[in-house]
């Protein structure tokens, strides 16, 4: 607790005993910056992508299409079985048989709007609305078979286990996409706490002469590079969240790109992005100052 | 305070000294001298723990050099105040903040204005109180280097050429200032050259003269 204290408020006396580094320090904050930006971008796009999916699969998942075989001399008691099969079924909320316009305009986009659906044997559709439970696929599919042959039960789930495997892997891409952003952070702050350590060889060597800990003389250049980083990663995020704020809204049902954003508790990660930034820098720094400081007597 | 026990020590597989033994007791006076690269720097460097011996032990107020961890190595570094031939200071420090350095790393820095203000002027550097070290003469860095040395009441104190840079008026002042502290019962062991400075200082302190030469110490002849 009293480190933590000691790294906020901090110790005008030990702060100064390590000199500024004026390009180092700015390189720090504005690499930081950069860096939690983009991963503000990343966790932007990752979340939308996985709400979306979301969406997309759970109204993919309450609805289901059941096909009839397309024989107009059995086309009429087969809907009526089928109908009744369907609404007695638990778990169904609604069922509708889609009228002929809907079917035409269902093929309108393979076959023009000129296609004589008259003159052909069109299998029947009927659309089938789960509740929240959802129903027994296999039971309801023995049924249909039984009582309605050749009646086709599509549940959607060929639709659905591609999308969601594409939203899985675009959600694992946004993650590693901010483990490297992390992991650059803390290579950056690594190689310039190793320079500034470099740099103040005959500082450390002065303070050792004197009696200084190695954590006193590490804990100078850890909160010098925290706060830089810290400092880097608030500006960098909150230009990252104004840039989300400025693309275009939508509901996101019909375009990944028309609801990129976070919704609801989604807002902590761009908040947290600047903590995370200063904790990767504590303790890249802390790390590379102890080995350091190892090396030298 | 500090006892070298059959110490040896050497660089690059070649040996400095061998089975070297020296205790330098409480409120003792000593000074080590001996030709360039006789081993005084490091034999001073061991004194304070900054190099460890290859064989033997050195024992630092009665605990063993060797198996010091490194915070405890700057502990006892708190009971010694060392002043280099070559006086590094903190540059971008002013020579008030650099003298106040031991108190600083040891957090006791607060409340010890006057302190400061009082051995500033002790040794003769109250006016350059606030001038960064690069301004100041050879002399005057080696007073700053002394002070600090002794700012936070060290035990023992061990000076390496403490007036290889200055003239014989401000050597004489030097010694003056070491052998004032020394009866305040600090213990002191200076490396140096000046055999001048070594008789100068027999007129006022009872002190100890040794001789390191081909990697073993004497006692140091009538000359002195």
């Amino acid at each position: 607790m009293n480190a933590l204290f000691d790294l906020i408020v901090g110790n005008p006396q030990a702060d100064r005993i390590v000199p500024q580094s004026g390009t180092t320090a700015r390189l720090t904050v504005f690499v930081s910056g950069v860096m939690a930006f983009l991963a503000v971008i990343a966790l932007a796009v990752s979340l939308t992508t996985n709400r979306v999916a979301s969406l997309w699969a759970e109204e993919l998942a309450q609805s289901a299409t059941l096909r009839l075989p397309a024989d107009p001399a059995t086309a009429d008691a087969l809907l009526v079985s089928a109908l009744d099969v369907l609404q007695t079924t638990p778990g169904i909320s609604s069922v509708r048989a889609l009228s002929q316009d809907e079917q035409q305009a269902l093929l309108e986009p393979w076959f023009g709007p000129d296609l004589p659906l008259d003159a052909l044997p069109m299998p029947q559709l009927i659309e089938i609305v789960a509740n929240g439970e959802g129903y027994d696929v296999d039971g309801l599919r023995a049924r249909l078979s039984a009582q309605v042959p050749g009646a086709i039960l599509d549940d959607h789930e060929a639709w659905r286990a591609p999308l969601l495997d594409a939203a899985r892997r675009v959600r694992l891409i946004g993650w590693s996409v901010i483990v490297l952003i992390g992991a650059t952070v803390a290579a950056m702050i690594t190689l310039a706490a190793q320079a500034a350590l470099a740099a103040n060889v005959q500082v450390i060597g002065v303070l050792r002469l004197v009696g200084a800990k190695d954590a006193y003389i590490a804990r100078a250049f850890v909160r010098r590079f925290t706060l830089r980083a810290g400092g880097g990663a608030i500006a960098g995020a909150i230009i990252g969240v104004i840039v989300v704020l400025l693309m275009p809204q939508g509901d996101g049902s019909d375009s990944l790109m028309l609801g990129v954003g976070f919704e609801g508790a989604e807002w902590v990660w761009p908040l947290m992005i600047p903590f995370l930034a200063a904790s990767v820098a504590f303790f890249a720094t802390r790390s590379a100052a102890f080995r350091r400081l190892r090396e030298q007597t | 305070m500090i006892e070298l026990d059959n110490v040896s020590y050497g660089y690059g597989g070649g040996t400095l000294f061998s089975q070297l033994s020296l205790t330098l007791a409480a409120g003792s006076f000593h000074f080590l001298t001996g030709a360039s690269g006789a081993g005084k720097t490091t034999l001073l460097r061991l004194c304070y723990a900054d190099l460890r011996a290859v064989k033997g032990k050195v024992r630092i107020f009665g605990e063993d050099a060797g198996a010091l961890d490194r915070d405890a190595v700057a502990m006892s570094r708190r009971r010694i105040g060392v002043v280099h031939q070559d006086c590094q200071f903190l540059d971008h420090l002013s020579i008030a903040e650099n003298i106040a350095l031991p108190l600083t790393v040891s957090g006791r820095a607060r409340g010890t204005a006057g302190n400061l203000e009082e051995l500033l002027n002790w040794v003769g550097l109250g006016a350059q109180a606030n001038q960064r070290p690069p301004a100041l003469s050879g002399g005057e860095r080696q007073r700053a280097a002394l002070a600090r040395a002794v700012i936070v009441s060290p035990d023992v104190i061990i000076a390496d050429e403490p007036t290889g840079n200055v003239d014989w008026e401000m050597s004489q002042r030097l010694l003056g200032l070491l052998i004032e502290l020394n009866k305040l019962g600090k213990t002191i062991l200076i490396a140096t050259h000046d055999l001048a400075m070594i008789r100068a200082a027999k007129a006022d302190v009872s002190a100890r003269t040794l001789r390191l030469k081909d990697g073993q110490l004497f006692q140091a002849g009538a000359e002195l």
